[in-house]
């Protein structure tokens, strides 16, 4: 039982990141109607917004300390970042740790203007074009976001730690009355699984709610007649762009601890996520989440080394697999609408 | 000739003259002067255009005719090289069956891929194929090189060792792959004056096959057949109206250009007997796409064209570093030489894929039509110039009331 408890718990965090990106695909999807194969890209570039506040908050002057001598016996140069001499040494030692978290503030302006400026610059000359051409420039920008980050940011993985306070990991078996040391979970997990909960609910509350996410609704429907009621939906649709590309972002900058960014961690996401969406069913927003997570879980339980065991290398295929079967029995997926994309 | 039109027989016969003449066009200047390094008349860049080539023409027979965008097509072309591979190591060097082979096993496995990604259109299919290609890369990579049964030895890549059986490989016989005994990387360089041509036996088996699918494709594209592909394209729902049923035809496109896909990848790995699972990566079926579109959709010479082109930028683009820049802006004022070098940097060397990525883009926005589209209007410009200004009003045509 708890070894079950764990694998779900396990699936949790790749759940998590599948269900806001095929969430933001989804939602690009649902509204305007593009498929939109550089939204792993912005994933991407969310996890390298962590990166960038985490160097600028760790830009720094050099200072000679005099009381301080290495084994030579001249004076050591002191490094001190900007910030703990504004804050002083404690509270700026402490923005730097959490400079992951602090990354989220910073992202979202980024994510939603970079959001912006795609559908108005790009994408918006594709409506009237066939979903091959969206897929094709799209994937052609994939590849120069991913170029752009490699030449300014280099090739290899950079860490980005979590701070100081969520490292480490919490015995949460004893919680729910499992024996010690049977369900031990990294703390960050948890919090990237809180977040995207977070995330998710509010996209939600936010569309059901709000006047705003009314129209959009409506929008999704019908955009004609919600057009001809006089209200200017392509604005808004852009609008939700931003926010899609947006959540994509945070989910990207919250992505790092677990997996120090590299600029192809985007493309390799998309593709998984992709299949959530199609899983999921096409346009439908709460079959994105629920195939993301389920996704998520089912590679975990894959990846035991039972089930590794028994057919090798499950772990790899198991995602593509159920795609592939799902298309052909259920091809609108799991909670698609009926006539939605399904010849 | 050979069934065909006048003006498909002038184009088949200009793309031979092209090809069979590659080492002479293809090395412009002469070896070891300034302009050497845009030679591209070397055996290996040589046969990679035409390999990729062939890889294109195949591709365009599924998306350029039937409108169906494969992200999966890279699958073929490393079960074929795979399937090679093997027949070296099972049989002999001979690179007739290895072909033979890689064809026929690209052709079985498109089979099954396209019958069941084929019950499905649109994006959908894409994404089908785009699984079908990364399932058969995980497993090429990792499942199918356990040691119980290693089929394509993982990481390292497939390659002949020394202990395998090779039961035709007769005593005299080259120990590298070899047509009857003339060996693939046999290369006869003529000199002349500063100039060097190579003619490489590999190259030129690859130039005769391209030919011979470069005609077959012509056949497709004029035949019935391919009609039926471009209907398929333009209106399925009013085909399937009719009566006809779409689904074999668009199976058998599917087949056809795995085939293609396949016969690239013996024929890579007959010039280099060496097959990895990277070869079925995504990103490879996301080049051959690059090239059919950059080339020209839904034309004969396009894909060529594409896989010429994105080959020979890719190797030149790669090649030139800070210094041959320094070398090229030398006429500029020192400031001004490091500004330009600073500003093309990032798109030379390594960063070959971002001008790859910006150009794809260019294409996709402005030519939908590609190169091909791009010369003709070229053409029809430089045409509506030299006809003079008379022809401006009879050009414009009023709308019909």
């Amino acid at each position: 039982m708890d070894a079950f408890l764990l694998q779900i718990l396990n699936g949790l965090d790749k759940g998590s990141a599948y269900a806001l990106i095929a969430l933001g695909l989804t939602l690009i999807f649902g509204t305007l109607g593009v498929v939109n194969f550089a939204h792993g890209a912005l994933f991407m570039i969310g996890a390298f917004c962590a990166v960038t506040l985490q160097r600028i908050l760790n830009l720094s002057y050099e200072t000679v300390d005099e009381t301080q001598t290495d084994f030579l016996g001249n004076p050591l140069k002191v490094k001190t970042p900007y910030v703990e001499s504004w804050f002083g040494p404690e509270a700026g030692a402490a923005i730097i740790d959490w400079s992951v978290p602090l990354a989220v503030l910073f992202a979202i302006p980024i994510m939603l203007a970079v959001g912006y400026v795609m559908e108005r610059g790009l994408i918006k000359h594709f409506y009237k074009r066939p979903h091959a051409d969206q897929i094709l420039v799209t994937f052609g920008l994939a590849i120069v976001l991913q170029e752009v980050i490699k030449y300014f940011f280099g090739a290899n993985p950079i860490q980005t730690p979590p701070p100081e306070a969520l490292r480490g990991s919490l015995d949460i078996g004893v919680m729910f009355g499992f024996d010690p040391n049977a369900i031990i979970y990294p703390i960050w997990r948890l919090v990237y699984f809180a977040f995207s909960a977070v995330i998710i609910g509010g996209i939600f509350a936010f569309l059901q709610f709000t006047t705003f996410g009314m129209v959009v609704r409506a929008g999704m429907a019908d955009r004609e007649t919600v057009g001809l009621l006089g209200i200017n939906i392509d604005r808004r649709f852009t609008i939700m762009f931003g926010i899609a590309a947006a959540v994509a972002g945070l989910a990207g900058v919250m992505y790092g601890p677990l997996n120090p960014p590299n600029y192809h961690m985007g493309m390799d996401f998309l593709v998984l996520s992709f299949v959530v969406v199609v899983v999921g069913g096409m346009g439908s927003l709460p079959g994105a989440v629920l195939a993301g997570f389920l996704l998520g879980i089912l590679e975990s339980f894959a990846s035991t080394t039972w089930a590794t065991t028994t057919i090798p290398g499950i772990n790899q295929i198991i995602i593509y697999l159920v795609a592939i079967i799902v298309l052909l029995t259920r091809p609108r997926g799991l909670m698609g609408r009926k006539g939605v994309m399904e010849e | 000739m050979l069934g065909l039109n006048k003006k498909d027989t002038s184009l088949l016969i200009i793309v031979a003259i092209l090809t069979l003449l590659a080492p002479f066009i293809l090395n412009p200047f002469p070896a070891g002067s300034a302009m050497a390094q845009f030679n591209a008349g070397y055996p290996d860049l040589m046969q990679r255009f035409v390999i990729f080539g062939i890889f294109a023409i195949g591709f365009n027979i599924l998306f350029g005719l039937t409108g169906y965008l494969s992200f999966g097509h890279a699958a073929f072309l490393g079960v074929g090289s795979y399937s090679a591979v093997w027949m070296f190591k099972l049989l002999s060097y001979n690179v007739i069956p290895a072909i033979a082979l890689s064809v026929v096993v690209a052709g079985l496995f498109s089979l099954l891929i396209g019958y069941v990604s084929l019950r499905r259109s649109g994006i959908y299919f894409s994404i089908l194929t785009l699984a079908f290609a990364q399932m058969s890369f995980a497993l090429a990579y990792s499942v199918l090189s356990n040691p119980k049964f290693n089929l394509t030895n993982g990481e390292t890549g497939l390659q002949v060792y020394a202990d395998d059986p090779q039961i035709l490989q007769g005593a005299n016989s080259p120990d590298l792959p070899h047509l009857f005994g003339l060996p693939m990387r046999s290369t006869y360089t003529l000199e002349v004056g500063a100039w060097s041509f190579d003619f490489n036996a590999g190259y030129y088996l690859c130039a005769v096959i391209m030919m011979a699918v470069f005609y077959l494709a012509i056949r497709i594209f004029r035949s019935p057949f391919g009609m039926m592909l471009r209907a398929v394209k333009s209106n399925q729902q009013r085909m399937n109206y009719t009566g006809l049923n779409s689904k074999p035809y668009t199976l058998a496109a599917f087949v056809i250009s795995g085939m293609y896909a396949g016969l690239a990848g013996g024929l890579m790995a007959a010039m280099d007997p060496l097959a990895g699972a990277e070869r079925m990566q995504w990103t490879a079926s996301g080049e051959v796409v690059l090239m059919t579109i950059l080339g020209g959709t839904g034309t004969l010479i396009g894909p060529v064209l594409g896989a010429g082109f994105i080959k020979y930028f890719e190797n030149i683009f790669s090649k030139i570093n800070d210094n041959v820049l320094h070398g090229w802006f030398s006429f500029l004022p020192d400031g001004m030489e490091d500004a330009m070098v600073f500003i093309v940097h990032p798109f030379i060397g390594k960063g070959w894929h971002l001008t790859l990525g910006i150009l794809f883009m260019l294409v996709v926005i402005f030519l939908p039509g590609g190169l091909v589209e791009g010369g003709q209007r070229l053409l029809n410009w430089v045409r509506g110039r030299r006809s003079g200004a008379d022809d401006k009003t009879a050009g414009k045509t009023e709308p019909a009331e």
